[in-house]
């Protein structure tokens, strides 16, 4: 099959810091990528660039076989990318039900004028997404909590809401940056089933995650970032012995004793 | 059977509108109710720009000015209707706001506030210093609406006090209905999440700068409606309606009572309306009053007073 996502050559800088230096690799429809690497190694930012948060300083990024680079994320939405964020970026203000309806906006959108007037037409578009997002509730765990305002949800919740929204989507590549931080062994396991659930449905995953047990599992590709250089790739097994990755984490370890 | 919020809201101001005027000791206070209900519909906007979308307007008299003096210009120069008037300051308001807004609102931060500010001290340099058009700093006076001789036709006789107390009353319930109406669409969601996240907001599809400037040009036709009401109650208008303290007096009522939700805001309108007709000094120390009310909202009530109040009775969860 094709690559749904192909990323080349992409790097950035931030004053004279490479953060992310010419990075490439793809994503194929159902397979699950994994972005590995220590604090800092540029995972997070590679995940901007590639969602249009930051504009790529140099590479390419090919979504679906059109250039895509430094599109803005709202058009890139409208193409099937979708993401979550290391440090939560909820509507902490609105209820865990409307976070994740705010997810169909796509769908839900029309003539402002039809919203004002509270037009049946409108209703009835607000209606279908809040059907929608029930059911991506009841599938992450949180339909007790559809009508609580989200800022009062615990860590572990808002993790697998931000995963309901960036599902509401529908999207064909779904980047997820460290989704089962924070969360227990439990939550863990749910989370992992659930993106191999997402996956085995033909959409593309990018995943960061530092939980190396659940990314063994579950990953059909591993990239190796260290200081924003790739530094590895393959398959788990593969990674797991390759000297370079061995050493990039042990050095890591050092550093923080 | 639970009311919902947009229900509980309307329900809440309609008897208002109806039932105060029984413990009114003269006529005299129909005109602070229609005041009242004219500054509730102006925070009503503010509630949807600022509450919901999270931006900030500085200048929003400015719009208020627009309305007012198109109701005092139109019939005179144009022979329209001031009814016709009225919507065509917001129609102007509209576009004028549409062009304000849109190169500036594609930038990130608070430079609306800036732009807005500048927008609002253009609007009243211009009516105070037009004299030839607007008469400048001494006013001008606005034609009769004819409104009530018609419902006189109809056999409904009501003071002037009366049918303005009504009048504005009546458009400030179609003004909350529509501001209720837009937070649980899907546009409201847009804006509120926006306002929450704007990263998220992009992510999930919402064009933001799209978004905010719908909000700021439905605030801009509220201020400007409130802005004709004002001028067609009083058959007159000064270029006052248009000054940067107007300005600040609507974000600080909204921000008062509660900006992120309708019937708060207008909570706060009531407050600092009824305030210099119960303190007389306070029309004196005005704009010290302002700021000390701002600054006390933003250390101890971030919400504003509505919320806090209904926070403090019913519990954390609403
Ligand atoms: N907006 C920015 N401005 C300046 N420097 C930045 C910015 N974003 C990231 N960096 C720097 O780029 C480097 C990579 O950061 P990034 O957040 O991508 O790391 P990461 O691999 O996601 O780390 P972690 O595992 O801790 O999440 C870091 O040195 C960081 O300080
Ligand atoms: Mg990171």
């Amino acid at each position: 099959m094709s690559d749904l996502l192909s990323i080349e050559g992409l790097g950035i800088s931030f004053g004279g810091l490479k953060a992310v230096n010419d990075v490439s690799f793809r994503v194929r429809p159902g397979e699950i990528v994994s972005v590995i690497g220590p604090n800092g190694a540029g995972k997070t930012t590679l995940f901007n660039m590639i969602s249009g948060v930051y504009l790529p300083g140099a590479g390419r990024v090919m979504l679906d076989g059109a250039d895509v680079t430094g599109m803005e994320p709202h058009l890139l939405a409208r193409r099937g990318m979708s993401r979550t964020f290391q440090n939560l970026q909820i509507f902490q203000s609105m209820t865990v039900l409307e976070n994740v309806i705010t997810g169909y906006h796509l769908q839900e959108k029309g003539p402002v004028v039809a919203d004002i007037l509270g037009l049946p037409s409108s209703r009835r578009r607000a209606r279908k997404a809040m059907a929608g997002a029930r059911e991506l509730l009841e599938r992450v765990g949180l339909t007790r909590a559809a009508e609580r305002e989200a800022g009062n949800l615990s860590y572990g919740s808002l993790k697998r809401l931000e995963i309901a929204r960036a599902l509401a989507l529908d999207p064909k590549v779904l980047l997820l940056d460290e989704p089962a931080a924070g969360c227990n062994a439990v939550e863990t396991e749910e989370i992992d089933h659930l993106i191999a659930e997402v996956a085995a449905s033909g959409v593309a995953i990018l995943l960061v995650e530092h939980d190396m047990k659940m990314v063994m599992r579950i990953s059909n590709h591993i990239v190796v970032l260290d200081h924003g250089e790739k530094i590895a790739e393959g398959d788990p097994a593969t990674v797991s012995q390759n000297p370079a990755v061995i050493a990039a984490y042990l050095g890591a370890e050092n550093a923080h004793g | 059977m639970r009311l919902t919020p947009k229900s509980a809201t309307l329900i809440v101001l309609a008897l208002l509108v109806a039932i105060t005027p029984f413990f009114f000791p003269s006529g005299y206070y129909y005109r602070v109710g229609a005041l009242l209900f004219v500054n509730g519909i102006a925070v009503t906007g503010i509630v949807i720009l600022t509450g919901y979308a999270g931006q900030i307007s500085l200048g929003h008299a400015g719009f208020a000015g627009i309305g007012a003096y198109a109701c005092a210009l139109a019939p005179v120069h144009w022979g329209l209707h001031p009814a016709l008037a009225a919507v065509l300051g917001a129609a102007i308001s509209a576009v004028l706001a549409y062009l304000v807004g849109r190169p500036i609102l594609r930038l990130k931060g608070y430079y609306l506030g800036v732009a807005t500010l500048g927008f609002g001290i253009l609007v009243s340099m211009v009516l105070n210093n037009e004299r030839q058009l607007t008469r400048g700093p001494d006013g001008i006076e606005v034609a009769d609406l004819g409104l009530r001789e018609v419902l006189k036709g109809w056999g409904l006789n009501l003071t002037n006090g009366e049918f303005w107390y009504f009048f504005c009353g009546l458009c400030l319930i179609i003004g909350a209905w529509l501001a209720l109406n837009l937070h649980n669409s899907p546009t409201g969601r847009a804006l509120r999440a926006l306002h929450g996240s704007e990263v998220a907001a992009r992510t999930v599809g919402v064009d933001v700068a799209r978004f905010k400037l719908q909000a700021f040009v439905i605030s801009a036709v509220y201020a400007s409606v409130a802005g004709s009401l004002l001028a067609l109650q009083n058959k007159f208008i000064t270029p006052d309606v248009a000054g940067f303290m107007h300005s600040v007096e609507m974000v600080t009522m909204a921000v008062l009572g509660g900006v992120g939700s309708v019937l708060g805001a207008i909570f706060g309108a009531g407050i600092l309306t009824l305030l210099p007709q119960v303190l007389t000094v306070f029309a004196e120390y005005e704009q010290m009053v302002l700021g000390l009310v701002m600054l006390l909202v933003m250390i101890f009530l971030r919400e504003g007073l509505l919320p806090s109040i209904l926070k403090k009775f019913w519990g954390k969860d609403e």
